[in-house]
């Protein structure tokens, strides 16, 4: 396909900043949820996010991960999954005995292929 | 024969049942563990959300049980719990046997014990205190820190013991967050100098004039509100309390230092509860309060046919709560006292 021409001339179409709903795949959430159901009690509270050593030093929030993978933002959560070190301290602080660690695992599967419902 | 009605427990519930059941014309027992009765009242300075003083709701349930003939043992605790037919025994810690023809249980709560949170540093560090010990220091008249100087920036922890599984209590305690808008006032008031800063995962302001008080400590006193649950607190070489706390809005963890630290504390089954319910056989629920026989049209009755329940010992309640809820414990009993007597 060739460039459109408005492209040629240097303008580009801004993909939105919205969350496009509908369009967003999410069968990371869907396969997160059957294997590790507690994956669906998260109330944001960030305590994850406060305790995670990765966090306080690069721009990674464990809480923020798990609302994008519920969103299907799969490019975001593909860019920050590989941050993760699996040291599991947000699992000891988790209010909602949430397996974050696992959420994180599973996720990686997923996106490596390992599974049936690999994207 | 007049009917006699054993009332299990001398905080707000315990002594509206027994003034309501007295001015019934009904004969009442009051046992009470303490040398004295107001249960958690006594603790509390100021009430939310109009901050009247607690002593002017004491004064009140005073009134509501002096001079009625009301039968009351302090320093009393229940040693065995049965029921013979139509009546039930009861056997005090003294010995003396109650022969009731129905009992209501109001045995309230026990704050939780905020020493189990272990990563916010109570009973650890120095300046870490609860809801409790600051209105302890309301009433003296002087929020200071162990070395006696007054803070200046104080946090407020939110759900210390409630909303957490690692503390084993899934449910809200409710009454903590207008506990920690109402305290953050009192302590800008007396501190004019001080920041004080609310940790919350959520605000829920669902009683009557708690927004409108959450409004004003913003608008009036510059309470600052920040949207995170608190993962630690450490002591710093400077005495002072470091926490870690992602600002959820922000997107951002968040790191500050401050001069002290007050816990939450939220609502659990008390001890005195748990006792009971094992002697009587009393059904309680997965939160481990005691389990009504209906959520809706049963929160007063209890498994055992004539054994009722007032007030917090079911649920977290307020005071409000907690004295409407007796009072239909009353006419709960009134209607099974009269029925007994077809």
């Amino acid at each position: 396909m060739g460039k459109s021409n408005m492209e040629k001339f240097g303008f580009t179409i801004l993909k939105g900043r919205q969350i496009d709903f509908d369009s967003n795949d999410r069968r990371i959430a869907e396969y997160i949820f059957e294997k590790e159901p507690s994956f669906r009690l998260c109330i944001e509270c960030g305590g994850c996010t406060a305790t995670c050593t990765t966090g306080n030093f690069t721009a990674f929030s464990l809480r923020e991960l798990n609302i994008l993978i519920k969103r299907g933002e799969n490019d975001q959560v593909r860019q920050n999954l590989k941050k993760c070190m699996l040291c599991g301290k947000c699992t000891l602080v988790c209010p909602r005995g949430v397996n974050t660690r696992n959420v994180v695992v599973l996720a990686k599967k997923a996106f490596l292929k390992s599974d049936e419902y690999a994207i | 024969m007049s009917k006699h009605v054993v009332v299990i427990g001398g905080g707000v519930a315990g002594l509206e049942v027994a003034g309501q059941l007295s001015k019934a014309g009904i004969e009442v027992s009051l046992v009470e563990k303490e040398s004295k009765t107001g249960g958690h009242l006594n603790k509390w300075y100021r009430l939310f959300p109009d901050r009247r003083y607690s002593s002017e709701v004491m004064d009140y349930l005073d009134g509501m049980t002096q001079n009625r003939g009301i039968k009351l043992l302090t320093d009393t605790t229940i040693e065995s719990f049965n029921r013979n037919r139509s009546h039930f025994s009861l056997i005090t810690n003294e010995g003396k046997e109650l022969i009731a023809d129905a009992v209501i249980v109001a045995t309230g709560f026990d704050l939780f014990k905020s020493a189990r949170k272990e990563e916010y540093g109570y009973g650890i560090y120095d300046n870490v205190i609860t809801s409790a010990d600051l209105e302890d220091m309301f009433r003296n008249g002087k929020i200071s820190l162990t070395d006696g100087i007054s803070p200046e920036a104080i946090g407020i922890i939110h759900c210390v013991g409630s909303r957490d599984e690692k503390a084993g209590n899934f449910y809200c305690s409710k009454l903590c967050c207008v506990t920690a808008v109402k305290q953050a006032i009192e302590i800008r008031e007396k501190l004019p100098e001080s920041k004080v800063f609310c940790f919350y995962m959520d605000m829920r302001m669902g009683g009557a004039f708690y927004e409108e008080l959450y409004r004003e400590a913003q608008e009036k006193w510059g309470v600052s509100f920040i949207r995170g649950k608190v993962s630690e607190a450490s002591e710093t070489i400077d005495n002072k309390l470091l926490i870690k706390v992602e600002d959820t809005l922000a997107g951002r963890p968040l790191k500050m230092k401050l001069d002290m630290l007050v816990l939450m504390a939220g609502m659990e089954m008390s001890a005195g509860g748990k006792k009971i319910a094992g002697m009587g056989g009393l059904n309680t629920g997965e939160n481990r309060f005691f389990a009504a026989a209906d959520n809706h049209f049963g929160s007063n009755v209890s498994n055992i046919k004539g054994v009722f329940y007032a007030g917090t010992c079911t649920a977290p309640m307020n005071i409000t709560e907690t004295i409407s809820h007796a009072r239909s414990a009353v006419t709960e009993v009134m209607d099974y006292l009269k029925d007994g007597e077809k």
